[in-house]
């Protein structure tokens, strides 16, 4: 009864009604796989809500002072302000130390979903004219997170993330002519200087976090207006979109999955523990702490910079930085390949016409090939980034271990990608509707020269579409197939 | 006709009652307990509780099925584009040539402006070179340790690795440097020779010439020292030369030498660059 009224009083002075009826009715495809961008923007959600928390106790300052809270093991040293308080959130403060650890974990989740997602786009095609532009926005959504989550796990000024700091002024420093006034650029002056923390403060909390919001609304903005893409089925056409209404099922199920990533969160950030920087200790200079591993979003980079041998070339009586290649061309011609994939492949495949069926990833053999080898390739370097501790584990030496993932690297993607391709196209020739059901004659043809020209199986053909009434408003044609 | 069951409801309900009674008890368990984990379980399991209870509702309850929505080409129709192309254009006649070059011009002027405040984040004074090839370390510059205290060459102990800064009011991370006593005899004997040291004592700077992280493990029987980050060796008794590991070059030496109280001091600077590699000749 109230909601009525104060429905009624709102559209009495906004004049909604008529665009909520269509904007209520609109009609989303129903696919799990379709859930990751949403768990993407729940995160970033539960961010900002445990971040604006963790604001109003973090000090990014790095004047000393003296750490009076009930950590014992710190109590009366001087540090800087913002280890200091980073140690009080987690001991002195009423609920602070769940805040700092669900917030981190959220965002271990917030880029994990992101990758996710990233993936059942890239497999599924469904990057292809006209969502090229959602595209580019999602993978420049991917580099501000991971740059939002480097600069946050560094601001409490502890010896671990400090370490991180350093490794990433070496970064800057290898970058051939600009190296050293990118350093002193980003940093203020020379390692460590007295202005980093603050400035990765001010990104963090308001320059990243509003970009981020600003691209995050472009993008469901662009989704809206271009409808969502579906996977081929009965009834479902490039003209047409087949799911469930917006209101009320499937609203209600996106709280749902809303207030489960914030339980996730919640529950990791209060039985897992995260980042215990009292244990670090307070960066000081000259001090180290090992083993010292980046966060997961990272550590492909460092272990590429494990991999890389000490090759330091000439060019021009110049010397070529070691840290160049894997820590700068690296990631920048992941990002520029990432960016173009779109392009790319319209190139090769001579595909212009928009699409708004999605494929299955087994129509495309080559792309999930070379998507199966990329995911390896960068899961590789990220195993490399933790060799020092799998050493304990193994007994075998360091050295050895590099050398066999500096073959590894390149030939197990090699190996993974060509199986993909294998049994993709083994799959489509096949009868057989799920991988696991395809017999291996299936494969072993494939693999003969004569194999490919067997029977395809399509993708199940569009059926003609259903007639759309005059109100254009969605038919119900039956429960789900 | 047989009545829906009520299990959805029930489900639902249940889970609903569940989590404002994980709420509750979060709230107790905020004002009476200081335990993250008992306000984490409480909190994260009312939130998960009301997620499954939402969950029951919309799959079973609520109203669903599969419907058609007609999805409106995004290519304009030609007339369309005309008339929006042609709505683009208004005044362009009334924009002449020179207008719009000195219009650029002052575009680019300004935008050059709105760039160059950014100058303003690098460090006034001298350039970066400058300050990446001088440390704080003069022939004649006392060690001390990071507490302040001044080293003396009979308190090094053989065998161990003392951190120790350029003697000033706060410790300098660029100098830091690593100090060593190895046997004089095998100094002796080593290709690298007993240049810089003072007695069996030699001192390296301590920051790794790969990524720069502090080479803070020393391994007294094979003499090495060792990079924690991505495990560079170093082999101390020739010039900190690396065996294993990613680290390109050796680790800058400080030539050591004693003053008349016996306190160590530096003679002279660092051997090569400190930290890692940067964009320079040689």
């Amino acid at each position: 009864m109230i909601t009525r009224r104060v429905v009624r009083w709102l559209d009495d002075r906004l004049g909604f009604g008529s665009l909520a009826k269509s904007g209520l009715n609109k009609v989303f495809p129903d696919h799990w796989t379709f859930m990751m961008g949403e768990v993407a923007l729940y995160s970033f959600v539960y961010l900002l809500i445990s971040g604006v928390f963790l604001t109003l106790f973090f000090d990014p300052s790095e004047a000393k002072t003296t750490y009076l809270g009930s950590y014992d093991a710190l109590h009366g040293s001087k540090v800087s302000a913002a280890y200091s308080s980073s140690v009080a959130l987690s001991y002195d403060v009423r609920l602070g130390l769940l805040m700092r650890q669900s917030h981190h974990w959220a965002a271990l989740l917030f880029i994990g979903a992101i990758v996710v997602h990233l993936a059942r786009i890239f497999f599924t095609g469904a990057f292809r004219r006209p969502r090229e532009i959602n595209w580019v926005i999602g993978v420049t959504l991917l580099l501000l997170a991971l740059v939002n989550g480097f600069a946050g796990y560094s601001m409490p000024d502890d010896l671990l993330s400090g370490t991180g700091l350093r490794i990433a002024n070496g970064v800057l420093l290898s970058i051939p002519v600009i190296g050293a006034w990118a350093s002193f650029l980003v940093f203020g002056s020379e390692f460590p200087g007295q202005h980093i923390i603050p400035r990765l403060y001010i990104a963090h909390v308001l320059i990243v976090p509003a970009l981020i919001a600003a691209l995050i609304a472009a993008h469901m903005a662009i989704l809206v207006r271009q409808k969502h893409s579906q996977f081929p089925g009965p009834g479902r056409t490039e003209h047409n979109v087949v799911g469930s209404r917006l209101w009320p099922g499937y609203t209600v199920k996106s709280i749902g999955l809303m207030f489960a990533v914030f339980g996730a969160c919640l529950l990791l950030g209060g039985l897992v523990q995260i980042n215990p920087v009292w244990l670090w200790g307070p960066f000081e200079p000259g001090s180290v702490t090992g083993p010292a591993q980046p966060d997961w979003y990272v550590g492909w980079l460092d272990g590429a910079l494990r991999l890389y041998p000490p090759w330091e070339p000439h060019l021009f009586g110049y010397r070529l930085p070691s840290l160049f290649v894997p820590t700068v061309v690296l990631p920048g011609l992941t990002f520029l390949v990432l960016y173009l994939w779109p392009f790319l492949e319209r190139l090769f495949t001579k595909d212009r016409a928009p699409h708004e069926l999605l494929e299955r990833p087994r129509d495309r053999p080559l792309r999930l090939a070379l998507g199966v080898a990329a995911f390896t390739f960068y899961g590789l370097l990220l195993a490399a980034f933790s060799l020092d501790v799998v050493t304990r584990f193994t007994g075998l030496s360091v050295t050895a271990l590099v050398e066999v993932f500096r073959v590894v690297v390149f030939a197990v993607p090699a190996l993974t990608g060509l199986i993909a391709f294998t049994l993709a196209r083994a799959l489509l020739h096949s009868e057989a509707p799920r991988l696991l059901e395809v017999a291996w004659s299936d494969v072993v043809a494939e693999m003969t020269p004569s194999g490919g020209s067997r029977r395809r199986s399509e993708p199940p053909a569009a059926v003609a579409a259903v007639t759309v009434p005059e109100d254009h408003l969605p038919v119900d044609v039956g429960p789900a197939p | 006709m047989t009545r829906p069951s009520r299990t959805p409801e029930l489900v639902a309900s249940a889970c609903f009652l569940a989590a404002g009674a994980a709420a509750a008890g979060f709230v107790v368990a905020f004002i009476t307990e200081n335990s993250p984990q008992l306000e984490g379980l409480l909190l994260g399991g009312a939130c998960v509780a009301l997620a499954l209870g939402l969950i029951v509702w919309a799959m079973h309850l609520l109203p669903s099925g599969t419907y058609v929505e007609e999805r409106p080409p995004m290519q304009p129709l030609a007339e369309v584009e005309k008339e929006f192309q042609s709505t683009l254009q208004r005044g362009g006649r009334q924009t002449p040539g020179l207008l719009r070059r000195t219009l650029m011009l002052a575009g680019l002027g300004l935008g050059v402006a709105a760039i160059v405040p950014l100058r303003s984040l690098l460090p006034s004074g001298r350039g970066p070179y400058a300050a990446l090839q001088q440390t704080a370390w003069r022939r004649g510059v006392r060690m001390m340790t990071s507490e302040g205290k001044l080293v003396r060459l009979d308190e090094v102990v053989p065998g161990t690795a003392l951190t120790v800064f350029p003697e000033a009011p706060q410790p300098q991370d660029d100098a830091t440097v690593i100090l060593l006593r190895l046997d004089p005899a095998a100094l002796e004997q080593s290709h690298h020779g007993a240049a810089g040291s003072v007695d069996g004592c030699v001192a390296f700077s301590k920051l790794c010439t790969h990524a720069g992280c502090p080479v803070g493990l020393y391994e007294q029987t094979s003499q090495e020292l060792f990079c924690p980050c991505h495990q560079s060796a170093f082999d101390v008794r020739e010039g900190a030369r690396p065996i294993a590991g990613p680290a390109p070059r050796p680790l800058p030496q400080l030539p050591l030498a004693v003053d008349s109280d016996g306190y160590l001091q530096a003679d002279g600077t660092f051997s090569g660059q400190v930290g890692p590699t940067y964009w320079r000749r040689g």
